[in-house]
């Protein structure tokens, strides 16, 4: 089981991808997917960014995608959809709209944001040229197996959402926006402040989401720290880590570590907590438990 | 057609005028023929079939707990709550309204017209069962041998003309 | 005159929208392949033959929901019901994976497809893989989209569209939305529910009315007042000061509204929409009456050109705000 950079999912500035993805470059991550999945009105800020951050990645031995959109509405965002696959890297779909710019022939990636949930969807995707698919967040570990499966039959590799703030919902309206009373044209791009998303708690106080432009995710971080071994019993093929702020670093290393050298559960959690001071991290998804389940 | 309004003055339906024991026998005779008669009521509750259905009509002495699974329907005084899985609790207009198919349920419940307590899986299948079973209360209660619902079924009629909105008979014109 | 598409959760209701005047009727079978997979709710096999023979005794078509995600490993139970709901009679099939859109083309050659709306197909390049690699003959359009986005999405694509006009309103990309799981363990993906009535407490706490789903207090309100059933997207939550703003509490994903977009329909009709699509096969049949008759009114109003009846509706939205949610920009 390798690790895979999932796409960076919030709003930070040019400054701030540029140090990521040279930070990136120097962990043992395999393979890194890059570019703006959530909103394309954030884009023209850090796309200057993305070839720098490729070639960078590329010489450190990294494999390299690129993601489109999650969700591809304006005739705009279809067009950058269709460039995407002309920049000669391998992309990842978020968006099934994508599939119909694929050049015949050509092999591609599938995101967690693509509802992939059985056997009958795989196979079809894998006939059309996909190698590799992150799968949906909320998949027990039950159909993750089922999968990998029939992933081996059919060429293409099972990633599994290993580390977190998991992506829950995507909309046309923008919650960032709506925070501050704005519509989505006139965001003023506020969701810029808070680069680790902004949390919702319940009315007693109880953390649970965080809205992220027109992106909801979990609050709590989504770990499968405690549910290595039994990834890994079932084959699955890569772990995927989410960008986020703080010393992500320490964070690839600990993965990178944990799957070389399976640990135990309590003593796994433990470490994360260390490295992560006053976050909450759920497990509940593969567990086949509420999402939000505390891990543990 | 007909729109149930809450009605303005205070007002108590009068009950049959039997005590709890046979009341409960008077209503489990209605249960069971509407549940002969309706076979789909039970198969649509499923796994909520043996539930206990506390119904709470606001301005009534008695509590009514109903068990589909068991057939049965017991009167209770309020001072003995029996042991429930699910509680409605309303006033007798909005009972009969969302029995009838004048209103829709889910507006009964969000309106505040009924409330529920308890199991809410349970109650939404009831109320979709019933739904379903496009029930005539009218007809059932005249349809039970021996009629031991008439004189209730006459002074409820009066009642339900001085009440506008008081569904005592399914609603063919909401078709 | 445009298709009024109109729900049935049982089958009185299917036949209370046939009687009402609907074009044709959806329905879904008493299982989880269903997005309305609800207590007491749903056809079983015999109930889809009857209800199909009584609508097409009376010219209406009847439009079968298989609109969850096969689960990995028993795809079997998905597949059946595309077959059963073939062998029924029904018209078309409305469908949301791709694998098991895949498997309908190839089993199932002389079978109408739909795109369900949980397939998110929101833009053409999407409608038309679908169309092109399986013969989709209609999506139903996912609301994220408004009145001229659909306009510019119909010139681009063959299949007809069917768009949602009236009821409960997701606010989320449909189909695409883990917020149920993520408080209760169940999605409508998976299992055809959304903030499941079997994770739904009410209670009575300190003179308030408090609605939770899955422990998670959703509501509250004072005692006395309706308490709102505990719909996530549609909940009471508080955001904590960061420095993008201060705190607030309140509706931050939607206000407890539900869709109608009435006022619409001409402007739908001229951006060549076919089919207007009624939320709500968990209403009871009284509602699904009541709407059917006031749509059915609209578009025959639309089709001669005439203004939409005013206040047909205002009884079914009373006490509840409706919004004409993502067809018009600035809701976003």
């Amino acid at each position: 089981m390798d690790l895979t950079i999932g796409p960076i999912a919030f709003f930070w500035p040019a400054k701030r991808v540029r140090a990521f993805y040279r930070m990136i470059a120097a962990t043992p991550v395999r393979r890194v997917v890059i570019g703006e999945w959530v909103c394309s009105k954030r884009l023209p800020f850090w796309q200057q960014e993305i070839p720098g951050a490729v070639a960078h990645l590329l010489a450190a031995g990294k494999e390299v995608a690129l993601s489109s959109l999650a969700l591809i509405t304006l005739a705009r965002e279809r067009k950058l959809t269709e460039e995407l696959f002309a920049a000669g890297l391998p992309v990842e779909i978020a968006d099934l709209g994508a599939l119909r710019h694929l050049p015949e022939g050509t092999a591609f990636q599938v995101g967690p944001m693509v509802n992939v949930y059985n056997e009958g969807t795989l196979e079809w995707l894998a006939r059309k040229g996909a190698t590799r698919i992150c799968l949906p967040p909320e998949l027990p570990l039950a159909s993750v197996a089922t999968l990998v499966r029939a992933g081996r039959g059919a060429g293409v590799a099972i990633e599994v959402w290993g580390h977190g703030r998991v992506p829950l919902a995507i909309s046309g309206r923008c919650y960032h926006a709506r925070l501050h009373d704005r519509a989505k044209d006139s965001c003023q791009f506020v969701c810029e402040q808070d680069p680790d998303g902004r949390e919702v708690q319940t009315l007693d106080g109880d953390g649970f989401l965080a809205v992220n432009g027109v992106q909801v995710l979990g609050q709590a971080h989504t770990t499968v720290a405690g549910q290595v071994a039994e990834l890994t019993a079932i084959g699955t093929g890569a772990l995927r880590l989410s960008p986020q702020i703080g010393d992500f670093a320490a964070i690839v290393a600990f993965y990178d570590r944990i799957t070389q050298n399976p640990t135990g559960k309590a003593e796994a959690l433990a470490r994360l907590r260390e490295l992560m001071p006053g976050a909450g991290f759920a497990d509940g998804f593969l567990a086949a438990a509420p999402g939000l389940r505390r891990a543990g | 057609m007909t729109r149930f309004r809450r009605p303005s003055a205070p007002s108590r339906l009068p009950l049959p005028p039997l005590a709890a024991q046979a009341a409960g026998f008077a209503l489990t005779r209605l249960l069971r023929r509407i549940a002969r008669r309706k076979p789909a009521i039970l198969s649509r509750l499923g796994p909520h079939g043996g539930a206990r259905f506390l119904i709470d009509l606001r301005d009534s002495p008695l509590l009514l707990l109903m068990e589909p699974g068991a057939r049965r329907i017991t009167a209770h005084p309020r001072r003995a709550v029996p042991r429930h899985d699910a509680a409605i609790r309303g006033r007798l207009p909005a009972f009969l309204a969302m029995l009838h198919g004048v209103e829709d349920g889910d507006a009964l419940f969000f309106s505040g017209e009924l409330e529920i307590a308890g199991d809410t899986s349970a109650v939404l299948a009831l109320r979709n069962a019933l739904d379903d079973a496009e029930l005539d209360l009218t007809e059932e209660l005249a349809a039970i041998p021996g009629r031991p619902f008439d004189g209730w079924l006459r002074r409820a009629s009066g009642f339900a003309a001085r009440q506008s909105g008081l569904a005592l008979s399914r609603q063919e014109a909401m078709r | 005159m445009m298709e009024l598409v109109c729900p049935a959760g049982t089958p009185a209701a299917l036949r209370a929208a046939v009687d009402a005047g609907a074009h044709a009727v959806y329905c879904g079978f008493a299982d989880e392949t269903n997005a309305r997979n609800f207590p007491g709710l749903n056809f079983s096999r015999p109930e889809l033959a009857e209800g199909i023979a009584y609508a097409a005794a009376r010219g209406v078509r009847v439009l079968v929901a298989i609109n969850t995600f096969p689960r990995a490993g028993d795809q079997a139970i998905w597949h059946r019901a595309v077959a059963d709901a073939h062998a029924a009679g029904a018209h078309a099939v409305i469908l949301a994976d791709l694998g098991l859109i895949a498997h309908a083309a190839e089993a199932h050659p002389g079978l109408r497809l739909h795109l369900s709306v949980q397939a998110a197909a929101a833009n053409p390049d999407a409608i038309n893989l679908y169309a092109e690699a399986f013969g989709i003959r209609r999506v139903v359009l996912p609301r994220v989209l408004t009145v001229d986005e659909i306009a510019a999405t119909n010139r681009e694509i063959e299949v007809e569209t069917e768009v949602f006009v009236f009821g409960g309103l997701c606010v989320m990309a449909e189909g695409r939305c883990s917020l149920s799981s993520w408080a209760t363990g169940l999605s409508p993906n998976m299992n055809g529910v959304c903030s499941p009535a079997s994770h739904v407490a009410y209670a009575e706490v300190g003179g308030h009315n408090e609605a939770r789903l899955g422990g998670l207090l959703i509501h509250r309100t004072p005692k006395g007042a309706p308490v709102p059933y505990p719909t996530l997207c549609k909940g009471c939550f508080t955001a904590p000061a960061t420095p993008s703003g201060p705190a607030q509490t309140g509706h931050l994903f939607e206000d407890p509204v539900s869709l109608d977009a009435t006022e619409l329909i001409p402007k739908l009709q001229k951006a060549g929409v076919t089919a207007l699509k009624i939320e709500g096969r968990q209403r009871s049949r009284a509602y699904v009456a009541q709407v059917v008759r006031a749509f059915r009114a609209a578009v025959e109003a639309a089709d001669a050109g005439a203004p939409m009846p005013a206040g047909l509706l205002a009884k079914l939205t009373e006490g509840q705000a409706a919004t004409t949610g993502a067809y018009a920009k600035t809701w976003r």
